[in-house]
């Protein structure tokens, strides 16, 4: 047996926030040398679509999250947007714009892309795993995914986590 | 400042991103070489000694210059 450090990450999440997450510790602990593994299951088999702009972020109940804008003067940034859920519902691609306006300020800040991150993982060889019973569940077909991926069911992650020093639910 | 055979500026970059291309960087450099590496994410302080720490590279100085973060880590 290695004495290598493993890490399993099941990702269950399938939009533009929570896409992160789970591409950003698998690289980095990739770096660290650790052997990673991604098992993809429900929403989280978008991040592995060879078309990611389906991922999109919602302010709508989502209190946490502030409503900044990404341009203009240092006052006008500063100020969060409180809009209320019952107008976020009402207006017709509000969805898009809050993703477009968090797509401005993750450029802005230098923060990676998903592209970018889900490429650097797999350039440092993290596995990825689809969860095969949830790409039929949604109708999808292995040729909507990316070259590499593996399709397993949940014995096949416990192979790996069972193992695992670290394991992660996101 | 120390001598270094490479340098890697990160300048903008954010986590993870000093630390994913500093270890790109450091795979194609020889065992003793040393890569300073300048960055501007605050969180990179604390990522670089703990990146050090963990894979075995030794982080020979940490500092500031001109407002921004400047490491030497010399290739295991």
């Amino acid at each position: 047996m290695s004495d290598q450090k493993k890490l399993a990450i099941i990702a269950t999440k399938g939009t533009l926030d929570w896409a992160y997450p789970p591409f950003i510790l698998a690289s980095t602990a990739s770096a660290l040398g650790y052997e990673v593994e991604i098992f993809f299951t429900f929403y989280g088999l978008q991040l592995v679509r060879k078309d990611l702009d389906g991922l999109k972020v919602s302010p709508l109940g989502n209190p946490g999250m502030p409503m900044k804008m990404p341009f203009g003067p240092k006052w006008f940034r500063g100020i969060n947007w409180n809009i209320p859920n019952i107008i976020q519902a009402n207006i017709p691609g509000f969805e898009s714009l809050a993703t477009a306006l968090m797509k401005k300020t993750i450029a802005n800040n230098g923060v990676a892309t998903i592209a970018e991150l889900r490429e650097l993982c797999q350039e440092a060889e993290v596995r990825f795993t689809a969860c095969q019973m949830t790409v039929e569940l949604f109708g999808f077909d292995h040729s909507d995914f990316i070259d590499g991926m593996e399709y397993a069911g949940a014995a096949k992650f416990f192979e790996f986590a069972g193992e695992s020093d670290i394991c992660l639910y996101m | 400042m120390a001598n270094f055979d490479q340098e890697l500026d990160a300048s903008g970059l954010n986590c993870p991103l000093p630390i994913l291309r500093a270890k790109k960087t450091l795979g194609g450099m020889g065992s003793g070489q040393v890569l300073k590496i300048i960055a501007t994410d605050p969180g990179s302080v604390k990522d670089f000694e703990a990146f050090a720490k963990q894979t075995g590279n030794t982080l020979l100085s940490s500092g500031e210059e001109g407002g921004k973060f400047v490491f030497l880590i010399k290739k295991a």
